[in-house]
Parts: C-alpha cells; sequence; structure tokens
C-alpha cells in the first residue's frame, strides 16, 4: 500500500476538520513536541485549517536547534584540525557558533563532510586511515540507533580514526521541564511519533498523570497529526489525562527493544544544556565510560570553550512554547534563513524556519 | 530530523558486520540497517530515518487507521 498519500486523504483530512470542530467549546493550547511535525503543519497549513480555539506552539524536538552552543563551538575547534574530517547531518553546518559556523570553516578550507547516513561517516574513516574522522552525533531518541550502529560498525572494523561527538538530547525530561515551569501554557501534548517508534509510549503515563495532562503519539502526515489533535482535544474537553496512540501503524506501548539495548550499550544518561533553554537535568546521553577512546571531546581536548550567545534571540522561549516566533523583534529583519541569529532560524524544523517559510506573519 | 520515510523490504543483505537490506521507497532501492530489527522478513514495511530502520510499519494497522477515519464522517450529521 502506499502509505503516504494514504495518510494524506483529503476527504479524511475533511472528516477530520469537521469533528474538530464539532468537539471544540473553548481555546486550548496544544504542543506538538517534534520540529519535523511543526514543518507537516505549517507545510500543510493545518494551522489555518483548524478552528481559532486550537492554538497549537511548537515544542522543543529539533536537535539541531537545541544542540547546546558549546558543543557547537567544540565542533567548529575540532573541524578546525588539520588531521580531521568532520562529518556531520546538513543542518548542523548553519547554525551559528559564538563566532562562526561550520559553513564557513568549511569554506575557509576545513574539512567538513555532510552525511545521509552516519554509516557512511564509516565509510570516510575506512577510506582514509591517516585521518581522525569525527561524526556529530546529534539528535533524539528516534537517532541514536542509527548513530551506535556507526559506532558498533567502526568497532567491528576495529577502527580507532573514529569518533563521535556526542549531543543526544531525550524528550520525556523536557516535557518535565516545560510542564514544570512557572510560565507554561502547554495544556495537552502531541508525542514525537518517531522517538516513540524506538522508546514506545510507556514513559508518558507518569508524565499524563503527575500533570494531568493529555499526550498523543502522533505521526507526520495530515491525517496523522489531525487524528492527535482530535484524540487529544477529545481528551481535554472531557478532562481525561490520557496517554493515547495516534500512530499505531510504527508505534507500539514498547517500542522497539532491540533498538533500545543498543542505546543503554553504549549511553548512559547525564545532564544536558538544551540551547535556549539552559541544563535539563538527566535529558541527555553520553557515551559510556568503557567507549570514552570514541568520544571526540576526550580525544580533541576541547573542555575549555568560552562561548557567547546572541542577545537578542528569544530561541529558548519559543522553544518552550512560551512565545511565538513572529514576536521576535529580530524576525524577517536582522535574522532571516540566510543570516541566522538562532539556530531554529536555520533547520527547516526550526519554527523561525517554518515560520519565515510559509510566512506566518 | 526526526523525518522517518516509509519503504518495504525486497532483498536481506548476507554479510559480516551490521545486518542490512534493500529497502524500496516507492521505486527508490536503498540500503538500510536493519540491525535491530532482527525477525524482518522479505516483504516486510518497515520506517527508515538516516539510513536506519527504526521500526517495523504495519499494514494491518494503518488499513484500520484509515477505515475508521474514513467511516468518521459517514455516520454523521
Ligand atoms: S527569529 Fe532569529 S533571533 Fe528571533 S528567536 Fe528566531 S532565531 Fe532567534
Amino acid at each position: 500500500m502506499d502509505f503516504t498519500s494514504s495518510f494524506r486523504d483529503p476527504k479524511i483530512v475533511a472528516n477530520l476538520i469537521q469533528k474538530i470542530k464539532k468537539t471544540i467549546t473553548r481555546p486550548w493550547v496544544i504542543m506538538e513536541i517534534c520540529g519535523g511535525q511543526t514543518h507537516a503543519i505549517m507545510h500543510y497549513g493545518l494551522d489555518q485549517l483548524l478552528p481559532p480555539e486550537i492554538e497549537l506552539v511548537h515544542g522543543p524536538g529539533c536537535p539541531v536547534c537545541v544542540t547546546s552552543l558549546e558543543l557547537v563551538d567544540k565542533a567548529l575547534a575540532i573541524a578546525a584540525h588539520p588531521d580531521v574530517i568532520f562529518t556531520s547531518y546538513g543542518d548542523m553546518l548553519r547554525v551559528p557558533g559564538s563566532k562562526d559556523d561550520l559553513f564557513n570553516l568549511r569554506a575557509r578550507g576545513a574539512s567538513i563532510q555532510v552525511v545521509y547516513s552516519p554509516l557512511d561517516a564509516v565509510q570516510i574513516a575506512q577510506a582514509n586511515p591517516d585521518r581522525q574522522v569525527v561524526f556529530f552525533a546529534i539528535g533524539f531518541e528516534t537517532t541514536a540507533p542509527a548513530n551506535l550502529a556507526a559506532l558498533a560498525q567502526a568497532r567491528a572494523l576495529n577502527l580507532d580514526n573514529f569518533t563521535l561527538l556526542v549531543s543526544h538530547v531525550c524528550v520525556p525530561p523536557a516535557m518535565h521541564a516545560i510542564l514544570g515551569s512557572p510560565n507554561n501554557r502547554v495544556q495537552g501534548f502531541l508525542a514525537a511519533g518517531h522517538v516513540c517508534a524506538v522508546m514506545g509510549f510507556w514513559e508518558y503515563h507518569p508524565i499524563a498523570e503527575l500533570y494531568k495532562i493529555p499526550i498523543t503519539v502522533t505521526g507526520f502526515e495530515p491525517v496523522d497529526l489531525l487524528n492527535g489533535i482530535l484524540l487529544t482535544l477529545q481528551a481535554l474537553e472531557k478532562g481525561e489525562a490520557a496517554v493515547q496512540n495516534a500512530y499505531p501503524r510504527v508505534v507500539t506501548e514498547h517500542g522497539n527493544i532491540h533498538a533500545q539495548q543498543l542505546i543503554s550499550t553504549y549511553f548512559e544518561p547525564c545532564d544536558r544544556n538544551w540551547r535556549g533553554i539552559g541544563m535539563i537535568p538527566m535529558s541527555g546521553w553520553a557515551l559510556r565510560p568503557e567507549f570514552s577512546r570514541f568520544d571526540a571531546e576526550k580525544r580533541f581536548k576541547v573542555e575549555h570553550i568560552q562561548t557567547h550567545e546572541s542577545e537578542i534571540c528569544i530561541s529558548g522561549q519559543i522553544l518552550q512554547g512560551i512565545k511565538k516566533p513572529n514576536q521576535c523583534p529580530a524576525f524577517g529583519t536582522i535574522c532571516t534563513p540566510q543570516n541566522p541569529l538562532g539556530a531554529t532560524m536555520v533547520s527547516s524544523e526550526g519554527a523561525c524556519a517554518a515560520y519565515y517559510r510559509y510566512a506566518r506573519k | 530530523m526526526c523525518l522517518g520515510v516509509p519503504g518495504k523490504i525486497i532483498e536481506i543483505l548476507e554479510g559480516p558486520g551490521l545486518r542490512m537490506a534493500n529497502v524500496d521507497f516507492g521505486g527508490v532501492i536503498r540500503q538500510v540497517c536493519i540491525e535491530t530489527l532482527p525477525d524482518a522478513q522479505v516483504g516486510d514495511y518497515t520506517i527508515v530515518h538516516a539510513g536506519y530502520a527504526l521500526n517495523k510499519l504495519s499494514e494491518e494497522e494503518a488499513q484500520e487507521t484509515l477505515s475508521i477515519l474514513r467511516e468518521m464522517g459517514e455516520y454523521e450529521d
């Protein structure tokens, strides 16, 4: 079957919109966690089809946006090394560091290669035994198995010139941080479908209970997003803190256990700084000490980095659902995708870039 | 970033190292790592992110979701 077009069926989209309109009795604020969902909502104009009572706010689920400035600066320091071939997912290249970005560094002659899959970075390491190949392992739970498969492959090949600069972050601690904040506005969550493909959604029951908030596992096509919104809305209207699954073709309660085993073999929980948001305790993953020889931060000794963030950028408040991109004075004026001041204007999944691209003024 | 693309496993590649498969994405064939889908077979659908199969994709569940949502409009008004 065609899993894409079936979930864009205009007839079903119309049914869902109608049902949402019939169900709603008052305003609600719902946050989609994942930047991929933000992008899809804007791309399909779903925000403009929904009744005005539903306010969608955009969550922190864009790894490019939340990777700390310190790690971006470390990436720049490592990539500037003449022995290094630095490899990364493409979106990270334009993310502003304190003084520079990887794109400009590459233009000035550094070896920086964009890869589609981290396994490609392993091939680069295999082909260049006299160079150090570093992969910028950013991502949420979704990306961890892919990044770690690369590490497992490098180990199996006995490569000693392959390391990871790890910047992994996890969704549930960020949900706690958002819901526990005195400024919180979020009343319901669309949980990130592909994070849950790996991790399942068993972790969300205690969150829903603690904060009395409905959480719906949601996919990325228009039908998936509207179905996730409808289920969340029905729970909100009934006052139920339900955890529901609107993406059952991909997500099960317990996720992919084998992928979780791969993650726990290599990673352990750690505190992480989220760009714009700040430190969230135990909100990320770092390599276990027994794998420190694969840790680029250790190999290249980049502990002492001084960072300097733009003073204008309010991306932290945007990533927590407190403000919208168009409330930033720099939006579309001195901050554009061509000249981004903050990471949320870089990645196509960043809320600022999505607003700019789809002209939500 | 957390983009996942549905595809169909058309060949499991034997060899040392990680378990790999050829996956058909609507006519485009790519090699995908299926290391953490140990029971995946030819003909199964999967959802792929950064060259890695995250989980299986259930055609049955997909059909069921669609039929519920299609009917939603028919019994109302
Ligand atoms: S528009 Fe630019 S400066 Fe303003 S919050 Fe977004 S990224 Fe930061």
